[in-house]
């Protein structure tokens, strides 16, 4: 019965396999193909060069398509764009606003409490924060677009990355019909996603955040599959043998140890998208990645090194505050052993 | 009727395990299943029974499937084929829903590393069974002190169990598991992890505890003292099956095959054998005709490591008597040396290999 199942399932993908090759041929321009199509039987030529009626019309169909959600869902994308847009701006225009020793003080609070009360990160991430301004004065506000692109990108990435990190996890299907669609978004060119990014949503800060949901939540989907794979598989089953359903396992064991795990992935995330969010200025995004742009478009290399040093204290202040956050939560969850027993 | 019976239990590991089934039931060995398909055999054809408030061990080597034995009386592994009955419940037959009732009321396990929740303190760790049945903290956290209290870990509460050594943890692994107060306890190697001294220390515990609540415990060790120490049966697993099941003193004097005779080889006879064993019956001895003058007195339930330095220093009959003096049945010096003589199966699978040099 197995057997025959199996070859049931080649049989039908070699079926599929004839039929993509028959529209192929049949799609070809009439000039490209021979004659008659016993003529392919006759003549071996083609056997030399690849034909040109051995063509697989994916171009076409990925245009319409294209051409077809605009039309079609236009409003669904357009909702998107304002419910993004509309963060975007309410947390740019509120920081922006304030004076910037508040801001300062702002990250260093946040700093403080998230890294459990250590001076020293502190203290670094201070001063990263002041020379960003300190750098340009330019460079003050639009390194808070920047942070509010990333942020609200990051954002994105958690809400829709750990869920689907545990559900990779705790189902194998799920996780063979996912890891194809990681790899794809790993390896796309960016270029491939940011320009159709435009096209449904517009200019600005909103494809370049899809962009970075793109670019950047993979390596959070992994890395929460990873952390809930890892956690010890006797500790889950002492949990199982206890009673605890499947919601108990997850919440009271699972994620509380796969933490340390997820967190990096948080932490891979945030660098990723300002990666991303650099190379977004090119498609109109505003931000600090658009002096980079500026810079290099006058070959003014100073003011792109000036501007890239900034990125730079960017990506140290994020890293410092998410891996603080996430050696707390470490600590939490996997208390040092103690020595004066 | 038995408090946990397994009938005619099958496992096997691989893709496709019901195609395999057959094969196994027709009598091919483990090694030959796993060239022909691939599979491997976990348990072929186990049947036991384990009664109320007694102590079954089941002792194997590594690989010899004990652990996935015990994992198919609270479903942790589905078997293959075969019934797991608890109280008289198929545990096949439960639903999702029943089967976490049935996990929550009927039994609790203790690990082989322990499967301490690092992340928890103690207090939480012993409380974990009560808090997924949904009870309130601070009734769990009353438990959960009497229990710690019940295994010495008093003070240590609050602390997390990476902070505790191996046998306090252990402890706490054992307190999570009273903590629930169910009938049934499995225990997967719970001590094999542990250095020796502190190994003896929690045998000794566990039996106290025992002799206090009587409890069902299905115990797997791979440790012939331990199991002879602690079960009032003993199964002994080989590839899967179930070689010979016993009281220590049946698995010690009759090994069943090579294998078990092989595990038995090197225990201390003297130290496991009671007097009341090995005595003969007071008829059976008159009509023996060499006597000795001498007599020890001897109570039935003394080992024979007790004795048996006083035999050997003066030559003498050893009478048996029970606890109010009556006599019950004497032993010569005949029954000892056979007693404390490694079993006949052993000598003679040797002299069998010296015929075939």
């Amino acid at each position: 019965m197995k057997k025959y199942k199996t070859y049931l399932k080649y049989f039908i993908y070699s079926a599929i396999f004839v039929f993509v090759i028959i529209i192929s041929y049949r799609s070809a321009r009439p000039r490209y193909k021979p004659e008659h199509y016993t003529d392919i039987f006759k003549d071996f030529s083609w056997l030399n060069d690849w034909p040109k009626w051995l063509d697989f019309p994916l171009m076409q169909p990925l245009n319409s398509g294209f051409d077809w959600l605009i039309v079609n869902y236009g409003l669904f994308f357009e909702s998107i764009n304002y419910f993004l847009l509309g963060m975007y701006t309410t947390m740019k225009n509120s920081i922006v606003g304030l004076p910037w020793p508040i801001v300062i003080a702002l990250v260093v609070l946040i700093t403080y409490f998230a890294s459990g009360r250590k001076t020293q990160t502190t203290v670094l991430v201070a001063f990263c924060t002041f020379f960003l301004g300190f750098l340009s004065p330019r460079y003050w506000d639009k390194c808070i677009m920047t942070v509010c692109i990333v942020v609200i990108g990051m954002l994105l990435c958690i809400v829709i990355g750990i869920p689907v990190g545990i559900a990779m996890a705790r189902n194998q299907k799920v996780r063979n019909a996912l890891l194809p669609i990681l790899d794809l978004m790993q390896t796309i060119p960016s270029f491939c996603y940011l320009i159709p990014g435009i096209l449904l949503f517009g200019l600005g800060a909103v494809p370049a955040i899809i962009a970075i949901f793109v670019y950047a939540v993979p390596p959070l989907i992994r890395l929460t599959d990873l952390g809930i794979r890892l956690v010890d598989k006797e500790v889950v089953e002492a949990s199982e043998a206890f009673g605890a359903n499947k919601k108990q396992t997850l919440w009271g064991v699972q994620i509380p140890l796969a933490l340390p795990n997820i967190m990096q992935g948080v932490n891979q995330c945030t660098m990723m998208s300002l990666a991303m969010v650099v190379i977004a200025s090119m498609i109109g995004t505003r931000g600090i990645g658009d002096e980079v742009l500026l810079g290099l478009q006058q070959l003014n290399v100073g003011m792109a090194t000036e501007a890239g040093i900034a990125i730079v204290l960017l990506a140290i202040i994020f890293d410092r505050i998410t891996q603080s956050y996430g050696e707390k939560i470490q600590e939490r969850t996997q208390p040092k052993k103690k020595v004066d027993l | 009727m038995s408090k946990i019976e397994i009938k005619n239990v099958y496992k096997i590991f691989g893709h496709s395990p019901s195609k395999v089934l057959p094969m196994v039931q027709d009598g091919a060995t483990k090694e030959e299943i796993l060239e022909k398909t691939g599979h491997t055999v976990g348990l072929d054809n186990v049947s036991l029974s384990i009664e109320e408030g007694e102590t079954f061990v089941c002792m194997g080597l590594s690989g010899s499937g004990k652990s996935t034995l015990i994992r198919h009386i609270n479903r942790l592994i589905d078997p293959t084929a075969g019934e797991v009955l608890v109280e008289g419940t198929n545990v096949m037959d439960l639903d999702q829903k029943k089967l976490i009732e049935f996990r929550r009321h009927k039994m609790s396990m203790v690990f082989q590393r322990f499967g301490l929740f690092p992340h928890k303190t103690v207090i939480e760790n012993v409380g974990y069974g009560l808090e997924v049945q949904g009870q309130k903290l601070e009734e769990r956290n009353k438990v959960a002190m009497e229990k710690i209290e019940a295994v010495g870990l008093t003070g240590f509460e609050h602390q997390y169990p990476n902070q505790l050594s191996g046998g306090m943890q252990q402890r706490v692994g054992l307190a999570r598991a009273l903590a629930t107060n169910t009938d049934i306890m499995l225990m997967d190697e719970a001590f094999s992890a542990l250095d020796p001294i502190i190994r003896s220390d929690m045998q000794k515990q566990l039996i106290d505890l025992q002799a206090e609540l009587k409890k069902t415990i299905l115990f797997i060790s791979h440790d012939l003292d331990e199991s002879l120490k602690l079960g009032d049966h003993i199964g002994i697993l080989n590839h899967g099956r179930l070689v010979q099941v016993g009281t220590p003193i049946d698995i010690i004097m009759n090994p069943a095959d090579d294998y078990v005779a092989a595990f038995v080889k090197d225990v201390n006879r003297a130290k496991v054998i009671k007097a009341k064993i090995i005595m003969l019956t007071p008829e059976k001895f008159k009509s023996q005709k060499e006597k000795n003058s001498n007599t020890i007195k001897v109570n039935e339930d003394s080992f024979l490591d007790e004795f048996l330095p006083q035999v050997c220093l003066t030559p003498a009959t050893v009478e048996v008597v029970d606890k109010s003096g009556n006599i019950k049945g004497y032993i010569t010096e005949k029954e000892l040396s056979k007693a404390l003589t490694k079993s006949k199966a052993d000598i003679l699978t040797k002299s069998k290999t010296n015929v075939g040099q």
